[in-house]
């Protein structure tokens, strides 16, 4: 049993309504206690704003604006200019997005903040694919993923926001996992400590969407890390690239039997799948070592 | 009525470059924006006047006239000053958020120059674009000529305020934007005590765990906009009283629905924007001729001043409505509003839509002229009239 290191001093409160199980209740808790309470946000469409939840309530102690799904980075830089020129350049300005408002429809003003480096924390809640309409394809849908919209499995690659972001040299990505809440915990406090445009993508196992057992979750996301699909690292400038760990993953077939939406999978098309991650990891090595 | 020359100062300015004097003037906190033509004068001008440190808004050029209004919203939101520009193709990218401004009751103001929309493709002055956002709640209001663009916009920070709601103000294409005429420029502390820092209702501040614009209920949703029509409801007021107090200060007074000689006239026109201009000078011409000819020029479009307009034209004979505009299937926008407005009233005037200048095409004073004459005691026609 691991000791979770961050203080909770009740920025997230209880009652929401998260699916029973949800980890990204689980990384909203530790993320709003990390960054405190001299913070204002926007949340964009997606199921980060219904846990933050509904007229007249909300589970978070800071102010949030629920904005439109293509704008959550125009809107953090509108906020981060009005402190600014308030004299209270000292507030964190916190996005919360899905990967639907941040891969897909997000994306042009994201780029745009990114590229002004607007001095914004940018948190994508990645739960590859639609899940808050019931489940559709996103951009950000692995390759083979059975959806609403791709039920015979999905024909196309995860994009790599990361590497997309990179190019547009913010100053800090991250990625992060419910699985590992001090990693986070101690991201979020990085982040805070630097001016200009953060990213953290957090992996998020959607127990309706992946069809994963209700007391799963965090155990899928762990298995996502530690098989190399979702590795744990840090861009800094868009060019340092700092991975958690450089030991070899274990193999995706643990990963993949905890989801219904492999299910359908012949041999050959898991095998593909396995090459996919092997080559994404050597990808990955090589930008770490390439200092 | 005007303050002597003397005491004037003058400076020849363009339409967009008026409207960024009057910003200056108003000084808000944050200003994104996007260029588009014809609005990008107004953009270049405050960026120029930055970087003179003339003017010291947080100025933000995101991709797209949707960011720089979903920032708009955000800024505004947090209680700041919010000041932003576009036209045509860059107003209707908005559309979303411009129900989402009113929705949420932030007192943004924006320019829109008015433009016509693709397609095809064009750039001429056609107020179609700002027209077709009439449903968003927005405050609407529309300008004659430079001068007017000035003093409205500045006015407009004032309404919105007060009322806690966004104001579009308007004015057309080049015939406004890039013609350059004397505009008398009121003095910095003149503007600064109009336009007192009032202390708002902040929706997002720190500590409250409040949320702005959450889900909400149908009731909630219901309330909101009924707390919308109440706030409509002071906006012609408040207008007219802006401009009564901005005429002290300047010897300009502005109202909702402003007329020239309509007190004992036979016909009048009605119409908005620089098509004012045009119709004020067919007024003289067929005055001279002993046609008692009158304008009514409708400065307020949202919300449409109902009782003035029944005011100035219950007792007119007839009334022809110049729309730069055509709402496909109807006809102008200005004269389907009247026909409503006016529906029902004693002697109501007998209406005729024209639409005038519709895809920025030249509307010269004789062709006021000579339509004023050939519809002057005729009968009312219902159908729009496409005038060449």
């Amino acid at each position: 049993m691991q000791k979770i290191d961050y203080c909770d001093d009740g920025q997230f409160c209880s009652g929401h309504v998260a699916c029973a199980g949800c980890a990204e209740a689980l990384s909203m808790r530790v993320i709003l206690n990390t960054v405190g309470e001299n913070a204002v946000g926007v949340v964009s469409p997606s199921c980060v704003a219904i846990i933050v939840g509904g007229h007249p309530t909300s589970s978070a102690r800071i102010p949030f604006q629920h904005g439109t799904l293509e704008s959550a980075a125009a809107s953090a830089s509108g906020m981060k200019r009005a402190l600014r020129a308030q004299g209270r350049d000292d507030t964190t300005v916190l996005c919360l997005a899905g990967d639907g408002g941040t891969y897909d429809i997000g994306l042009q003003a994201l780029s745009s903040a990114a590229e002004r480096n607007e001095d914004i924390l940018y948190i994508c809640f990645d739960n590859e694919g639609y899940q808050n309409t019931g489940g559709q394809r996103s951009s950000s849908t692995p390759m083979s993923a059975v959806t609403g919209s791709t039920p015979a499995g999905n024909t196309t690659q995860k994009k790599n926001l990361i590497e997309i972001m990179a190019a547009h040299r913010v100053p800090y990505i991250a990625t992060a996992s419910p699985s590992d809440l001090s990693d986070l915990a101690a991201k979020v406090t990085k982040a805070k400590t630097i001016r200009g445009t953060k990213v953290i993508i957090v992996i998020i196992p959607c127990l309706p969407g992946w069809g994963v057992a209700d007391d799963a979750a965090v155990k899928t996301a762990r298995l996502a890390v530690e098989s190399g699909v979702f590795p744990l690292f840090e861009v800094e400038n868009g060019v340092t690239y700092r991975l958690r760990t450089t030991e070899k993953p274990a193999p995706i077939a643990a990963y993949l039997d905890q989801q219904k939406r492999y299910r359908h999978l012949s041999d050959e098309d898991r095998q593909a799948l396995q090459d996919d991650v092997d080559r994404n990891w050597q990808r990955l090595l090589w930008l770490a070592a390439g200092e | 009525m005007n303050a002597p020359l003397k005491n004037r100062n003058l400076k020849l300015l363009n339409g967009n470059h008026a409207v960024a004097w009057g910003v200056r003037l108003a000084a808000p906190d944050v200003a994104p924006l996007y260029p588009i033509t014809p609005q990008t004068p107004i953009l270049e001008k405050l960026i120029e006047f930055q970087s003179q440190d003339l003017f010291d808004a947080e100025l933000l050029t995101p991709e797209s006239e949707h960011s720089a209004m979903a920032s708009a919203i955000s800024a505004s939101a947090l209680g700041a000053r919010v000041f932003t520009a576009t036209s045509s193709q860059g107003l209707l990218l908005m559309h979303e958020l411009l129900h989402y401004a009113a929705g949420a009751r932030v007192p943004i103001v924006m320019f829109n120059v008015n433009r016509t929309p693709a397609a095809p493709w064009g750039f001429w002055p056609d107020q179609i674009d700002s027209l077709a956002q009439r449903d968003t709640g927005w405050v609407q209001l529309y300008c004659e000529n430079p001068q007017d663009s000035l003093d409205t916009v500045i006015q407009a920070f004032r309404i919105a305020e007060t009322t806690e709601l966004p104001v579009m103000v308007n004015h057309d294409a080049f015939w406004v934007s890039h013609s350059v005429e004397p505009v008398d420029l009121p003095a910095a502390d003149l503007v600064q005590s109009f336009l007192p820092r009032v202390k708002r209702s902040v929706q997002m501040e720190l500590g409250t765990g409040r949320a702005l614009s959450a889900p909400a209920d149908q009731a909630s949703w219901n309330l909101s906009r009924r707390d919308m029509d109440v706030a409509m409801h002071k906006v012609p007021g408040l207008i007219d009283a802006a401009g009564r107090e901005w005429g002290d200060l300047t010897g300009r007074v502005s109202a909702p629905v402003e007329t020239d000689r309509c007190d004992d006239a036979e016909i009048v026109f009605v119409t908005m924007g620089s098509m004012a201009g045009t119709a004020r000078e067919a007024v003289n011409r067929l005055r001279d001729t002993g046609i008692r000819a009158g304008l009514v020029k409708v400065r307020l479009f949202r919300p449409l001043p109902v009782a003035e307009l029944r005011d100035v034209l219950a007792g007119v004979p007839g009334a022809l409505v110049l729309d730069r505009n055509y709402s496909p299937g109807t006809g102008g926008v200005l004269h389907q509003e009247l026909k409503s407005a006016l529906f029902g009233i004693n002697e109501a005037p007998n209406l005729f839509g024209l639409l005038t200048g519709v895809g920025g095409i030249n509307v010269p004073v004789e062709t006021l002229v000579s339509l004023a004459q050939e519809y002057r005691g005729a009968d009312p026609v219902s159908d729009p009239v496409w005038v060449e």
